[in-house]
Protein backbone atom coordinates (compact mmCIF):
# COMPACT_ATOMS: atom_id res chain seq x y z
CA UNK A 1 0.00 0.00 0.00
CA UNK A 2 1.83 3.03 -1.18
CA UNK A 3 0.10 6.01 0.36
CA UNK A 4 -2.74 6.97 -1.88
CA UNK A 5 -1.73 9.49 -4.57
CA UNK A 6 -3.39 12.42 -2.94
CA UNK A 7 -2.61 11.68 0.72
CA UNK A 8 -0.30 14.14 2.40
CA UNK A 9 0.93 14.01 6.01
CA UNK A 10 -1.26 16.96 6.95
CA UNK A 11 -4.34 14.82 6.30
CA UNK A 12 -5.58 12.26 8.83
CA UNK A 13 -3.31 9.20 8.97
CA UNK A 14 -6.26 7.12 10.18
CA UNK A 15 -9.83 8.02 9.28
CA UNK A 16 -12.97 6.04 10.11
CA UNK A 17 -16.23 7.21 8.56
CA UNK A 18 -19.59 5.79 9.53
CA UNK A 19 -18.12 2.39 10.38
CA UNK A 20 -20.68 -0.32 11.11
CA UNK A 21 -19.92 -3.85 12.18
CA UNK A 22 -22.34 -6.67 12.89
CA UNK A 23 -21.66 -10.17 14.12
CA UNK A 24 -24.67 -11.99 12.70
CA UNK A 25 -27.64 -9.85 13.63
CA UNK A 26 -25.80 -8.22 16.54
CA UNK A 27 -24.59 -4.75 15.63
CA UNK A 28 -21.43 -4.02 17.60
CA UNK A 29 -20.36 -0.80 15.86
CA UNK A 30 -23.17 1.57 14.93
CA UNK A 31 -21.54 4.28 12.88
CA UNK A 32 -18.12 5.27 14.17
CA UNK A 33 -16.37 8.43 13.00
CA UNK A 34 -12.84 8.99 14.16
CA UNK A 35 -9.82 10.74 12.68
CA UNK A 36 -6.26 10.68 13.88
CA UNK A 37 -3.46 12.91 12.65
CA UNK A 38 0.14 11.83 12.32
CA UNK A 39 1.88 11.93 15.71
CA UNK A 40 -1.37 12.16 17.66
CA UNK A 41 -2.14 9.99 20.66
CA UNK A 42 -5.76 9.01 20.92
CA UNK A 43 -7.40 7.04 23.72
CA UNK A 44 -10.66 5.16 23.48
CA UNK A 45 -12.44 4.54 26.75
CA UNK A 46 -15.79 3.02 27.58
CA UNK A 47 -17.54 0.15 29.31
CA UNK A 48 -16.54 -3.36 28.35
CA UNK A 49 -18.57 -4.82 25.53
CA UNK A 50 -19.04 -1.38 23.97
CA UNK A 51 -17.05 -2.41 20.87
CA UNK A 52 -13.63 -0.89 21.60
CA UNK A 53 -11.65 -3.97 20.57
CA UNK A 54 -13.77 -4.43 17.47
CA UNK A 55 -13.20 -0.79 16.59
CA UNK A 56 -9.44 -0.92 16.94
CA UNK A 57 -9.23 -4.21 15.03
CA UNK A 58 -10.97 -2.72 12.00
CA UNK A 59 -8.05 -0.31 11.63
CA UNK A 60 -5.53 -3.00 10.68
CA UNK A 61 -8.09 -5.13 8.87
CA UNK A 62 -8.24 -7.95 11.45
CA UNK A 63 -12.00 -7.46 11.69
CA UNK A 64 -13.77 -6.65 8.42
CA UNK A 65 -16.39 -3.90 8.56
CA UNK A 66 -19.98 -4.34 7.47
CA UNK A 67 -20.38 -0.81 6.19
CA UNK A 68 -18.45 2.47 6.13
CA UNK A 69 -14.87 3.35 5.39
CA UNK A 70 -11.58 2.89 7.20
CA UNK A 71 -8.60 4.64 5.68
CA UNK A 72 -4.95 4.49 6.66
CA UNK A 73 -2.78 7.05 4.90
CA UNK A 74 -5.60 7.62 2.47
CA UNK A 75 -5.88 3.94 1.52
CA UNK A 76 -9.15 2.11 2.04
CA UNK A 77 -8.48 -0.83 4.40
CA UNK A 78 -11.62 -2.81 3.62
CA UNK A 79 -11.18 -3.02 -0.08
CA UNK A 80 -10.65 -6.25 -1.97
CA UNK A 81 -7.64 -4.83 -3.78
CA UNK A 82 -5.85 -3.82 -0.60
CA UNK A 83 -2.29 -5.03 -0.21
CA UNK A 84 -2.67 -6.54 3.26
CA UNK A 85 1.04 -6.82 3.83
CA UNK A 86 1.58 -3.15 3.12
CA UNK A 87 -1.18 -2.29 5.60
CA UNK A 88 0.29 -4.54 8.28
CA UNK A 89 3.74 -3.03 7.98
CA UNK A 90 2.22 0.42 8.51
CA UNK A 91 -0.05 -0.49 11.43
CA UNK A 92 1.23 -2.41 14.44
CA UNK A 93 -1.06 -3.84 17.11
CA UNK A 94 -0.44 -4.99 20.67
CA UNK A 95 -3.03 -7.18 22.37
CA UNK A 96 -4.22 -7.59 25.92
CA UNK A 97 -2.82 -11.13 26.14
CA UNK A 98 0.59 -10.32 24.49
CA UNK A 99 0.18 -13.29 22.11
CA UNK A 100 3.91 -13.91 21.72
CA UNK A 101 5.11 -16.96 19.79
CA UNK A 102 5.78 -19.41 22.65
CA UNK A 103 8.20 -21.58 20.65
CA UNK A 104 10.55 -18.73 19.81
CA UNK A 105 12.94 -16.79 22.03
CA UNK A 106 12.38 -13.14 22.82
CA UNK A 107 14.88 -12.07 20.17
CA UNK A 108 13.39 -14.41 17.58
CA UNK A 109 9.90 -13.14 18.36
CA UNK A 110 11.04 -9.62 17.54
CA UNK A 111 13.04 -10.62 14.44
CA UNK A 112 10.61 -13.04 12.85
CA UNK A 113 8.30 -10.71 10.95
CA UNK A 114 11.00 -8.45 9.45
CA UNK A 115 12.93 -11.55 8.36
CA UNK A 116 10.06 -13.67 7.05
CA UNK A 117 7.63 -11.03 5.90
CA UNK A 118 9.83 -8.15 4.81
CA UNK A 119 12.80 -10.40 3.93
CA UNK A 120 15.21 -7.89 5.37
CA UNK A 121 18.88 -8.49 6.02
CA UNK A 122 19.39 -10.63 9.12
CA UNK A 123 22.24 -8.56 10.56
CA UNK A 124 20.28 -5.33 10.26
CA UNK A 125 17.15 -6.88 11.73
CA UNK A 126 19.08 -8.34 14.64
CA UNK A 127 20.77 -5.03 15.41
CA UNK A 128 17.41 -3.28 15.30
CA UNK A 129 15.75 -5.96 17.45
CA UNK A 130 18.45 -5.77 20.11
CA UNK A 131 18.21 -2.00 20.15
CA UNK A 132 14.42 -2.16 20.57
CA UNK A 133 14.70 -4.73 23.36
CA UNK A 134 17.14 -2.48 25.16
CA UNK A 135 14.75 0.42 24.68
CA UNK A 136 11.91 -1.50 26.35
CA UNK A 137 14.29 -2.42 29.20
CA UNK A 138 14.66 -6.08 28.27
CA UNK A 139 18.39 -6.14 27.78
CA UNK A 140 19.65 -9.58 28.86
CA UNK A 141 16.35 -11.35 28.13
CA UNK A 142 17.04 -11.89 24.43
CA UNK A 143 17.40 -15.65 24.72
CA UNK A 144 14.60 -16.26 27.20
CA UNK A 145 11.36 -17.88 26.08
CA UNK A 146 8.12 -15.91 26.51
CA UNK A 147 6.76 -18.21 29.21
CA UNK A 148 9.85 -17.49 31.31
CA UNK A 149 8.97 -13.79 31.53
CA UNK A 150 6.51 -11.85 33.66
CA UNK A 151 3.39 -10.47 32.03
CA UNK A 152 4.82 -6.97 31.92
CA UNK A 153 8.02 -8.22 30.29
CA UNK A 154 6.06 -10.23 27.73
CA UNK A 155 3.98 -7.21 26.89
CA UNK A 156 7.11 -5.14 26.31
CA UNK A 157 8.42 -7.88 24.00
CA UNK A 158 5.13 -7.66 22.11
CA UNK A 159 5.60 -3.89 21.76
CA UNK A 160 9.18 -4.37 20.51
CA UNK A 161 7.96 -7.05 18.10
CA UNK A 162 5.48 -4.63 16.57
CA UNK A 163 7.97 -1.78 16.47
CA UNK A 164 10.54 -3.88 14.64
CA UNK A 165 8.27 -3.69 11.58
CA UNK A 166 8.74 0.11 11.77
CA UNK A 167 5.02 0.93 11.69
CA UNK A 168 3.59 4.42 11.23
CA UNK A 169 0.68 3.78 13.58
CA UNK A 170 0.51 1.69 16.75
CA UNK A 171 -2.71 0.22 18.13
CA UNK A 172 -2.90 -0.87 21.77
CA UNK A 173 -5.88 -2.87 22.95
CA UNK A 174 -6.05 -2.81 26.75
CA UNK A 175 -2.42 -3.83 26.92
CA UNK A 176 -2.21 -3.50 30.70
CA UNK A 177 -5.53 -5.14 31.55
CA UNK A 178 -4.03 -8.60 32.12
CA UNK A 179 -1.00 -7.41 34.07
CA UNK A 180 -0.16 -7.52 37.74
CA UNK A 181 -0.50 -4.00 39.18
CA UNK A 182 3.25 -3.72 39.80
CA UNK A 183 4.11 -4.32 36.14
CA UNK A 184 1.50 -2.01 34.66
CA UNK A 185 3.75 1.01 35.20
CA UNK A 186 6.67 -0.34 33.17
CA UNK A 187 4.43 -0.98 30.15
CA UNK A 188 2.78 2.43 30.39
CA UNK A 189 6.22 4.01 30.59
CA UNK A 190 7.23 2.26 27.38
CA UNK A 191 4.15 3.57 25.61
CA UNK A 192 4.74 7.03 26.98
CA UNK A 193 8.27 7.07 25.54
CA UNK A 194 6.93 5.89 22.23
CA UNK A 195 4.37 8.67 22.16
CA UNK A 196 7.06 11.18 23.10
CA UNK A 197 9.10 9.97 20.12
CA UNK A 198 6.23 11.02 17.88
CA UNK A 199 4.60 7.66 17.16
CA UNK A 200 0.93 7.86 16.23
CA UNK A 201 -0.86 5.82 18.89
CA UNK A 202 -4.45 4.66 19.24
CA UNK A 203 -5.07 3.11 22.63
CA UNK A 204 -7.99 1.36 24.23
CA UNK A 205 -7.41 1.64 27.94
CA UNK A 206 -8.97 1.47 31.35
CA UNK A 207 -6.12 3.46 32.90
CA UNK A 208 -7.88 6.81 33.17
CA UNK A 209 -4.96 8.64 34.73
CA UNK A 210 -2.72 7.46 31.93
CA UNK A 211 -5.28 8.38 29.26
CA UNK A 212 -5.58 11.86 30.67
CA UNK A 213 -1.84 12.32 30.81
CA UNK A 214 -0.87 10.92 27.44
CA UNK A 215 -3.67 11.63 24.98
CA UNK A 216 -4.28 14.51 22.67
CA UNK A 217 -7.88 13.40 22.34
CA UNK A 218 -10.12 10.97 24.21
CA UNK A 219 -13.11 9.15 22.76
CA UNK A 220 -15.81 7.71 24.98
CA UNK A 221 -17.72 4.80 23.43
CA UNK A 222 -20.88 3.13 24.60
CA UNK A 223 -22.96 0.46 22.86
CA UNK A 224 -21.15 0.79 19.54
CA UNK A 225 -21.28 4.57 19.31
CA UNK A 226 -18.92 7.37 20.15
CA UNK A 227 -20.88 9.39 22.68
CA UNK A 228 -18.37 12.08 23.30
CA UNK A 229 -14.85 13.06 22.40
CA UNK A 230 -12.51 15.87 23.23
CA UNK A 231 -9.22 16.87 24.80
CA UNK A 232 -8.65 14.89 28.00
CA UNK A 233 -9.01 17.87 30.30
CA UNK A 234 -12.49 18.75 29.10
CA UNK A 235 -13.71 15.14 28.71
CA UNK A 236 -12.56 14.04 32.14
CA UNK A 237 -13.31 17.23 34.07
CA UNK A 238 -16.39 18.40 32.29
CA UNK A 239 -18.15 15.52 30.52
CA UNK A 240 -21.28 16.58 28.67
CA UNK A 241 -22.97 13.27 27.82
CA UNK A 242 -24.83 11.62 30.74
CA UNK A 243 -23.37 8.21 29.79
CA UNK A 244 -19.84 9.61 29.97
CA UNK A 245 -20.66 11.20 33.31
CA UNK A 246 -22.02 7.93 34.65
CA UNK A 247 -19.05 5.90 33.38
CA UNK A 248 -16.48 8.32 34.75
CA UNK A 249 -18.21 8.52 38.11
CA UNK A 250 -17.78 4.75 38.37
CA UNK A 251 -14.17 4.45 37.28
CA UNK A 252 -12.55 7.61 38.59
CA UNK B 1 29.35 -61.04 17.31
CA UNK B 2 27.88 -64.47 16.72
CA UNK B 3 31.29 -66.07 17.46
CA UNK B 4 31.21 -64.52 20.89
CA UNK B 5 27.83 -65.80 21.98
CA UNK B 6 27.62 -69.05 19.99
CA UNK B 7 29.51 -71.27 22.50
CA UNK B 8 27.23 -70.16 25.32
CA UNK B 9 24.00 -70.85 23.41
CA UNK B 10 25.30 -74.15 22.07
CA UNK B 11 26.05 -75.24 25.64
CA UNK B 12 22.65 -73.95 26.75
CA UNK B 13 21.03 -76.16 24.09
CA UNK B 14 23.14 -79.18 25.06
CA UNK B 15 22.55 -78.85 28.78
CA UNK B 16 18.95 -77.60 28.97
CA UNK B 17 17.42 -78.29 25.58
CA UNK B 18 16.60 -74.58 25.12
CA UNK B 19 17.25 -74.07 21.44
CA UNK B 20 18.02 -70.47 20.54
CA UNK B 21 19.30 -71.51 17.14
CA UNK B 22 19.79 -67.95 15.74
CA UNK B 23 22.40 -67.37 18.44
CA UNK B 24 24.75 -70.11 17.33
CA UNK B 25 23.68 -71.05 13.83
CA UNK B 26 24.90 -68.53 11.27
CA UNK B 27 22.08 -69.23 8.81
CA UNK B 28 19.38 -68.67 11.46
CA UNK B 29 21.35 -65.67 12.72
CA UNK B 30 21.19 -64.10 9.27
CA UNK B 31 17.48 -64.91 9.03
CA UNK B 32 16.89 -63.19 12.37
CA UNK B 33 18.88 -60.09 11.36
CA UNK B 34 17.12 -59.94 8.01
CA UNK B 35 13.75 -60.21 9.72
CA UNK B 36 14.61 -57.44 12.16
CA UNK B 37 15.85 -55.22 9.35
CA UNK B 38 12.70 -55.72 7.28
CA UNK B 39 10.56 -55.14 10.37
CA UNK B 40 12.29 -51.85 11.18
CA UNK B 41 12.10 -50.72 7.55
CA UNK B 42 8.45 -51.67 7.41
CA UNK B 43 7.62 -49.75 10.59
CA UNK B 44 9.57 -46.70 9.44
CA UNK B 45 7.77 -46.70 6.08
CA UNK B 46 4.36 -47.20 7.70
CA UNK B 47 4.95 -44.38 10.20
CA UNK B 48 6.17 -42.08 7.43
CA UNK B 49 3.11 -42.78 5.27
CA UNK B 50 0.77 -42.33 8.24
CA UNK B 51 2.36 -38.97 9.15
CA UNK B 52 2.08 -37.63 5.61
CA UNK B 53 -1.56 -38.74 5.44
CA UNK B 54 -2.17 -37.22 8.87
CA UNK B 55 -0.86 -33.78 7.87
CA UNK B 56 -2.63 -33.76 4.50
CA UNK B 57 -5.87 -35.07 6.01
CA UNK B 58 -5.84 -32.52 8.83
CA UNK B 59 -5.29 -29.80 6.22
CA UNK B 60 -8.07 -31.17 4.00
CA UNK B 61 -10.43 -31.21 6.96
CA UNK B 62 -10.24 -27.43 7.10
CA UNK B 63 -11.07 -27.17 3.38
CA UNK B 64 -13.81 -24.83 2.31
CA UNK B 65 -15.15 -27.53 -0.03
CA UNK B 66 -17.70 -29.64 1.74
CA UNK B 67 -17.12 -32.79 -0.40
CA UNK B 68 -13.44 -32.74 0.58
CA UNK B 69 -14.26 -32.60 4.30
CA UNK B 70 -16.82 -35.29 3.71
CA UNK B 71 -14.28 -37.62 2.11
CA UNK B 72 -11.84 -37.16 4.99
CA UNK B 73 -14.59 -37.88 7.51
CA UNK B 74 -15.62 -41.02 5.62
CA UNK B 75 -12.01 -42.16 5.40
CA UNK B 76 -11.55 -41.75 9.15
CA UNK B 77 -14.79 -43.56 9.97
CA UNK B 78 -14.02 -46.51 7.69
CA UNK B 79 -10.44 -47.06 8.74
CA UNK B 80 -10.92 -46.52 12.43
CA UNK B 81 -13.96 -48.75 12.67
CA UNK B 82 -12.76 -51.82 10.81
CA UNK B 83 -10.03 -54.27 11.88
CA UNK B 84 -6.62 -53.50 10.40
CA UNK B 85 -6.19 -57.12 9.34
CA UNK B 86 -9.35 -56.91 7.23
CA UNK B 87 -7.98 -53.74 5.66
CA UNK B 88 -4.68 -55.42 4.93
CA UNK B 89 -6.32 -58.44 3.32
CA UNK B 90 -8.60 -56.14 1.36
CA UNK B 91 -5.67 -54.23 -0.08
CA UNK B 92 -3.48 -57.26 -0.72
CA UNK B 93 -6.01 -59.69 -2.14
CA UNK B 94 -8.67 -57.23 -3.23
CA UNK B 95 -6.67 -54.45 -4.86
CA UNK B 96 -3.55 -56.56 -5.37
CA UNK B 97 -5.49 -58.80 -7.73
CA UNK B 98 -6.37 -55.97 -10.05
CA UNK B 99 -3.05 -54.08 -10.10
CA UNK B 100 -0.98 -54.66 -13.24
CA UNK B 101 1.94 -57.07 -13.41
CA UNK B 102 5.31 -55.89 -14.64
CA UNK B 103 7.59 -57.77 -16.99
CA UNK B 104 10.81 -58.60 -15.14
CA UNK B 105 12.47 -59.99 -18.27
CA UNK B 106 10.88 -63.37 -18.65
CA UNK B 107 8.78 -63.58 -15.53
CA UNK B 108 6.06 -61.37 -14.16
CA UNK B 109 5.83 -59.72 -10.78
CA UNK B 110 3.03 -57.66 -9.32
CA UNK B 111 3.73 -53.96 -9.49
CA UNK B 112 3.26 -53.68 -5.75
CA UNK B 113 4.68 -56.51 -3.64
CA UNK B 114 3.55 -57.68 -0.23
CA UNK B 115 5.90 -55.20 1.49
CA UNK B 116 4.40 -52.36 -0.55
CA UNK B 117 0.85 -53.39 0.23
CA UNK B 118 1.62 -53.69 3.94
CA UNK B 119 3.05 -50.15 3.93
CA UNK B 120 0.05 -48.82 2.04
CA UNK B 121 -2.62 -50.62 4.04
CA UNK B 122 -1.20 -50.15 7.54
CA UNK B 123 0.03 -46.64 6.67
CA UNK B 124 -3.48 -45.65 5.65
CA UNK B 125 -4.86 -47.28 8.78
CA UNK B 126 -2.43 -45.33 10.99
CA UNK B 127 -3.07 -42.16 9.00
CA UNK B 128 -6.74 -42.22 9.94
CA UNK B 129 -5.71 -41.82 13.57
CA UNK B 130 -3.05 -39.23 12.78
CA UNK B 131 -5.57 -36.99 11.01
CA UNK B 132 -7.52 -36.69 14.24
CA UNK B 133 -4.37 -36.32 16.31
CA UNK B 134 -3.02 -33.50 14.13
CA UNK B 135 -6.41 -31.84 13.96
CA UNK B 136 -6.65 -31.68 17.74
CA UNK B 137 -3.09 -30.30 17.81
CA UNK B 138 -3.98 -27.58 15.31
CA UNK B 139 -7.13 -26.76 17.25
CA UNK B 140 -5.08 -26.35 20.42
CA UNK B 141 -3.10 -23.49 18.84
CA UNK B 142 -4.77 -20.31 20.14
CA UNK B 143 -6.35 -18.11 17.46
CA UNK B 144 -4.84 -15.16 19.30
CA UNK B 145 -1.36 -16.44 18.47
CA UNK B 146 -2.04 -16.89 14.76
CA UNK B 147 -3.83 -13.54 14.75
CA UNK B 148 -0.71 -11.89 16.14
CA UNK B 149 1.25 -13.35 13.23
CA UNK B 150 -1.44 -12.20 10.81
CA UNK B 151 -1.24 -8.66 12.14
CA UNK B 152 2.53 -8.73 11.59
CA UNK B 153 1.92 -9.41 7.91
CA UNK B 154 2.42 -13.19 7.83
CA UNK B 155 0.60 -14.85 4.93
CA UNK B 156 -1.68 -17.78 5.73
CA UNK B 157 0.95 -20.16 4.45
CA UNK B 158 3.68 -18.63 6.63
CA UNK B 159 1.36 -18.70 9.64
CA UNK B 160 0.80 -22.40 9.05
CA UNK B 161 4.48 -23.25 8.55
CA UNK B 162 6.07 -21.07 11.22
CA UNK B 163 3.40 -20.83 13.91
CA UNK B 164 0.60 -23.39 13.66
CA UNK B 165 2.62 -26.44 12.63
CA UNK B 166 5.44 -26.17 15.19
CA UNK B 167 2.98 -25.56 18.02
CA UNK B 168 0.45 -28.18 16.89
CA UNK B 169 3.24 -30.74 16.58
CA UNK B 170 4.31 -30.11 20.16
CA UNK B 171 0.74 -30.26 21.45
CA UNK B 172 0.03 -33.60 19.78
CA UNK B 173 3.34 -35.34 20.51
CA UNK B 174 2.02 -37.48 23.40
CA UNK B 175 -0.90 -38.76 21.31
CA UNK B 176 1.41 -39.22 18.34
CA UNK B 177 3.78 -41.33 20.42
CA UNK B 178 0.90 -43.62 21.37
CA UNK B 179 -0.11 -44.03 17.76
CA UNK B 180 3.43 -44.71 16.54
CA UNK B 181 3.90 -47.39 19.19
CA UNK B 182 0.55 -48.86 18.24
CA UNK B 183 1.55 -48.86 14.56
CA UNK B 184 4.85 -50.57 15.34
CA UNK B 185 2.81 -53.39 16.86
CA UNK B 186 0.20 -53.43 14.10
CA UNK B 187 3.00 -53.72 11.53
CA UNK B 188 3.41 -57.36 12.66
CA UNK B 189 0.17 -58.13 10.78
CA UNK B 190 2.25 -57.97 7.60
CA UNK B 191 3.15 -61.57 8.53
CA UNK B 192 -0.18 -62.78 7.14
CA UNK B 193 0.67 -61.58 3.65
CA UNK B 194 4.17 -63.07 3.90
CA UNK B 195 6.23 -59.92 4.27
CA UNK B 196 9.59 -61.35 5.42
CA UNK B 197 9.65 -59.36 8.66
CA UNK B 198 10.59 -60.68 12.08
CA UNK B 199 7.58 -62.89 12.78
CA UNK B 200 7.86 -64.41 9.33
CA UNK B 201 11.62 -65.03 9.72
CA UNK B 202 11.17 -66.59 13.14
CA UNK B 203 8.36 -68.80 11.87
CA UNK B 204 10.80 -70.08 9.25
CA UNK B 205 13.31 -70.79 11.99
CA UNK B 206 10.88 -72.54 14.32
CA UNK B 207 9.48 -74.74 11.60
CA UNK B 208 13.04 -75.90 10.79
CA UNK B 209 14.16 -76.36 14.40
CA UNK B 210 10.90 -77.07 16.23
CA UNK B 211 11.78 -74.45 18.85
CA UNK B 212 8.51 -72.51 18.93
CA UNK B 213 8.57 -71.45 22.61
CA UNK B 214 12.12 -70.14 22.41
CA UNK B 215 11.39 -68.17 19.23
CA UNK B 216 8.17 -66.82 20.76
CA UNK B 217 10.21 -65.60 23.70
CA UNK B 218 12.60 -63.95 21.26
CA UNK B 219 9.71 -62.32 19.44
CA UNK B 220 8.28 -60.92 22.67
CA UNK B 221 11.69 -59.59 23.68
CA UNK B 222 12.16 -58.01 20.26
CA UNK B 223 8.92 -56.05 20.53
CA UNK B 224 9.49 -55.04 24.13
CA UNK B 225 12.91 -53.63 23.25
CA UNK B 226 11.64 -52.00 20.06
CA UNK B 227 8.72 -50.29 21.78
CA UNK B 228 11.01 -49.15 24.61
CA UNK B 229 13.36 -47.60 22.05
CA UNK B 230 10.53 -45.81 20.24
CA UNK B 231 9.09 -44.51 23.52
CA UNK B 232 12.52 -43.32 24.65
CA UNK B 233 13.20 -41.59 21.33
CA UNK B 234 9.84 -39.83 21.43
CA UNK B 235 10.39 -38.79 25.06
CA UNK B 236 13.74 -37.28 24.05
CA UNK B 237 12.09 -35.45 21.17
CA UNK B 238 9.39 -34.17 23.50
CA UNK B 239 12.00 -32.91 25.94
CA UNK B 240 14.00 -31.28 23.15
CA UNK B 241 10.93 -29.47 21.83
CA UNK B 242 9.54 -28.52 25.22
CA UNK B 243 8.86 -24.80 25.58
CA UNK B 244 10.69 -23.50 28.66
CA UNK B 245 8.21 -22.23 31.21
CA UNK B 246 5.21 -23.02 29.04
CA UNK B 247 2.11 -24.46 30.69
CA UNK B 248 3.48 -24.22 34.23
N1 LIG C 1 -15.98 -12.49 16.78
C1 LIG C 1 -17.11 -12.14 17.42
N2 LIG C 1 -18.27 -12.80 17.20
C2 LIG C 1 -19.40 -12.46 17.82
N3 LIG C 1 -19.49 -11.47 18.70
C3 LIG C 1 -18.40 -10.76 18.98
C4 LIG C 1 -17.14 -11.06 18.35
N4 LIG C 1 -16.22 -10.19 18.80
C5 LIG C 1 -16.87 -9.38 19.68
N5 LIG C 1 -18.17 -9.71 19.78
C6 LIG C 1 -19.16 -9.05 20.61
O1 LIG C 1 -19.12 -7.67 20.33
C7 LIG C 1 -19.30 -6.91 21.49
C8 LIG C 1 -18.17 -5.91 21.62
O2 LIG C 1 -16.98 -6.62 21.85
P1 LIG C 1 -15.58 -5.88 22.00
O3 LIG C 1 -15.32 -5.12 20.77
O4 LIG C 1 -14.61 -6.92 22.38
O5 LIG C 1 -15.88 -4.89 23.21
P2 LIG C 1 -14.86 -4.21 24.22
O6 LIG C 1 -13.48 -4.37 23.68
O7 LIG C 1 -15.31 -2.80 24.28
O8 LIG C 1 -15.04 -4.89 25.53
C9 LIG C 1 -19.37 -7.88 22.64
O9 LIG C 1 -20.72 -8.04 23.02
C10 LIG C 1 -18.83 -9.17 22.09
O10 LIG C 1 -19.47 -10.26 22.67
MG1 LIG D 1 -11.81 -5.36 24.45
Amino acid sequence: MTPSENWTPDQPIVALRDVHKSFGTFEVLKGIDLTVMKGEVVCIIGPSGSGKSTLIRTINGLTPVTRGSVQVEGQEVHDGNLDKLALRRKVGIVFQQYNLFPHRTVLQNVMMAPLLVLRENRKEVEARARELLAKVQLHGKENAYPAELSGGQQQRVAIARSLCMRPDVMLFDEVTAALDPETVGEVLLTIKQLAADGMTCILVTHEMGFAREISDRVYFTDAGRICESGPPASLFDNPQDPRTQEFLSKVL
Amino acid sequence: MLDLIAPYFERLYDTTGLNFSPFYDSYDWSRLLEGMLVSVKLIAAIVAVSLVIGVIGAGAQTSRLRPVRWCVAAYIEIFRNTPPIVQLLFFYFGLGAITPQVDMGGWYEPMIGSFGWAVIAIGIFGGSYNVEIFRSGVEAVPTATTEAAESLGFSNFKIFVYITLPLAFRFCLPALTNNIVSLAKTASLAYVIAVPEITYSLSGIWSDNVNVPEMMLLLFTYYIVLVAIIAKAMALLERKLALPGYGQ
